[in-house]
């Protein structure tokens, strides 16, 4: 099976935003970038299917030099083959599935892997647009996959209230969500061996953007909160107050 | 400008959602004296599609068929897509929930439309629709305007506000598309319910538990209050990476995001990545026998003290305020 698992590179989740000087974007000084935590989910679930039907794992990520980071990352967790499609221009989800899109056709895999979203535009968006494009099924923000045969799976998937159990054929793709699995941390020995992979470079389709961000602002702080009391003894003013000035309850 | 706004509905009944996103629907029509009009996909839905005329919606289209019962993501792409070109709609609407976030990026790419995610805001400037959305997980707001003639937004539930049916009827018109197997390589086979519980990402009350809570067999003071006040059970990453708690009910980065009226954070520190999920709530209550607990930051009323004690003192008083 050709598995290929899609990996984006993107600040830490204990970053603080500072907005950058031109008022659309953060202020990347001093920021701290790592594999988008989905995507270790996604990378971990190749492997496995990997090690249970054969095929080999390949990590594709789109973007500057900065993103050959997340895919050493990929390849010590024991990916294969690293793709870069190597472009840091400014791109929306629609522009970087594309571009995705066009390089995966070539390579027809069986399975495409996706994080169910990235932590810093927070789109949830690039894996249905590429399985679209390609005209694959899919299934997204999965927790559990069962393959059946050569040439269907079964996703579970979480939604509101419960799960759903999603019927799809092969090849398809999936987005990977907290609990699919538990992502292995990279031996030494891998981390040794991705040294030496090479990162293969390729140039993506150029950028169709068709959103454009006009700024980006702090949300407003709420004004510090109110300590209504300490203990048992503050309850019944704290009852009154979202009751009469809150009217929430 | 013409909207083409979905409506969700589960078992042949509408979500919540669906009628806050018939309202901004409505809203930002009226604004940019734009046409609207409301989709229903399912299996027998026609029953319930003139309901939405109270939230705004004078003109339904329904597409019904029996493989509908349950979702399919490329069954509805296609539904979205031929009825978005049919009505000539260069704008379409739908909820961000599992199923809008899920069909919304297919149905841009059928349309070759810029889509945005995940809207707390839209509004209409010279005729184009400016939505705000968060990302960094809530740290940062953007402005975001669609370059491509066709559009498509999801919107957040619970941040747009549906209000009351005005009791209005709307005009139900069938739609037929053929659906074959070939629409229907993934679809879903089976739901399994939590339980009939209420979800947190449903939930307009939402009282949440932390570490500090101590152990499972706890959780039952957090059952407690949320039961009085008709609410739902919510936790941190702390309790459900520990096994006291379901991973459904996990409020944050990785879990969900929620934006009730009303939620209380009980033993709960106050994480980056907890804040993440629920920042948004209109009220926020925080618990915490730590005065200097991060979450005291982003609360608006707070108590510092045991939550073994404050918890069953709120359950009392509400109880009390309720007459149960
Ligand atoms: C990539 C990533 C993703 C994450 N995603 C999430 C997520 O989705 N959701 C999430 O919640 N976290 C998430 N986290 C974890 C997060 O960083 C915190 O570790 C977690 O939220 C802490 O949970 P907690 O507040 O329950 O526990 P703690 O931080 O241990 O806090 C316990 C609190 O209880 C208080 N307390 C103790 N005893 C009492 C008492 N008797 N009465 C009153 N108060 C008491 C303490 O003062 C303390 O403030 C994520 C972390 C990472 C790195
Ligand atoms: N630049 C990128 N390169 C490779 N994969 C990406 C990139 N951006 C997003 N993805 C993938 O698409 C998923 C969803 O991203 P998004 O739609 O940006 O939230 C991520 O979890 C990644 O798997």
């Amino acid at each position: 099976m050709r598995l290929v698992a899609c990996v984006n590179h993107v600040p830490d989740t204990e970053t603080k935003v500072k907005i950058g000087a031109d008022g659309k974007s953060i202020d990347r000084a001093g920021v701290n970038f790592v594999i988008n935590p989905y995507d270790e989910f996604a990378v971990e679930e190749c492997l496995r299917l990997k090690e249970k039907s054969g095929g080999e794992v390949i990590a594709v990520s789109l973007g500057g030099d900065p993103h050959k980071e997340t895919l050493r990352k990929a390849l010590a967790m024991g990916a294969d083959k690293a793709v870069l499609l190597k472009d840091d221009s400014p791109r929306d989800s629609f522009s970087v599935a594309r571009a995705l899109a066009d390089y995966l056709k070539e390579l027809s895999p069986d399975i495409i892997f996706f994080g169910k979203q990235s932590i810093d535009s927070d789109d949830a968006a690039v894996g249905g647009m590429v399985a679209e494009m390609l005209g694959l099924p899919s299934a997204s923000v999965v927790v559990g996959l069962e393959l059946a045969g050569e040439k269907n799976a079964v996703a579970e998937r979480e939604v509101e209230g419960g799960h759903e159990k999603v019927a799809v054929s092969l090849p398809a793709v999936f987005t990977a969500q907290k609990g699919l699995n538990e992502p292995r941390y990279p031996s030494l020995k891998g981390i040794m061996g991705a040294k030496g992979k090479p990162i293969e470079e390729k140039q993506p389709t150029p950028p169709q953007n068709k959103t454009e961000v006009r700024s980006m602002q702090k949300p407003h702080a709420k004004g510090a909160g109110k300590i209504v009391g300490t203990g048992a003894g503050a309850v019944s003013e704290l009852v009154r107050m979202l009751h009469e000035e809150a009217k929430v309850i | 400008m013409k909207i083409l706004a979905f409506a969700e509905q589960r078992d042949n009944q509408f979500k919540k959602v669906a009628f806050e996103v018939i309202k901004a629907a409505r809203k930002v029509a009226d604004e940019a004296q734009a046409e609207l009009v409301a989709l229903v996909v399912g299996s027998a839905v026609q029953g319930i599609a003139a309901s939405l005329g109270g939230y705004g919606a004078s003109r339904v289209v329904v597409v019904e068929d029996p493989n509908l019962a349950l979702y399919s993501t490329t069954a509805y792409a296609k539904i979205i897509r031929e009825v978005a070109n049919k009505e000539n709609a260069d704008v379409v609407m739908l909820p961000a929930t599992a199923m809008g976030k899920d069909v919304a990026p297919r149905v841009a790419v059928r349309l070759e439309a810029g889509l945005v995610a995940d809207c707390t805001a839209l509004t209409v400037e010279g005729g184009n629709l400016v939505a705000t959305r968060p990302v960094y997980a809530g740290k940062a707001l953007i402005e975001t305007v669609v370059t491509s003639p066709r559009k498509v937004f999801t919107l957040r539930p619970n941040v747009f506000t549906s209000g009351m049916s005005n009791g209005a009827s709307a005009t139900v018109e069938r739609v037929a598309i053929t659906i074959g197997d070939g629409d229907l390589t993934s679809r879903v086979k089976e739901v399994a319910q939590s339980s009939g519980k209420l979800d947190v990402a449903e939930a307009d009350i939402i009282v949440s538990g932390g570490r500090g809570l101590k152990g499972p067999e706890n959780f039952v003071l957090i059952e407690e209050l949320a039961s009085v006040l008709g609410g739902a059970v919510g936790a941190s990453r702390a309790v459900v990476d520990a096994g006291w708690r379901p991973h459904d009910e996990q409020v944050g980065q990785t879990g969900k995001t929620v934006s009730p009226s009303l939620y209380i954070a009980v033993a709960i520190s106050g994480a980056i990545q907890h804040l993440a999920g629920m920042s948004s709530s209109k009220y926020i209550v925080a618990i915490n026998k730590d005065k200097d607990a991060p979450i005291f930051q982003v609360a608006d009323y707070g108590i510092v003290g045991d939550a073994f004690e404050i918890v069953p003192a709120l359950t009392q008083e509400v109880r009390k305020l309720s007459g149960k």
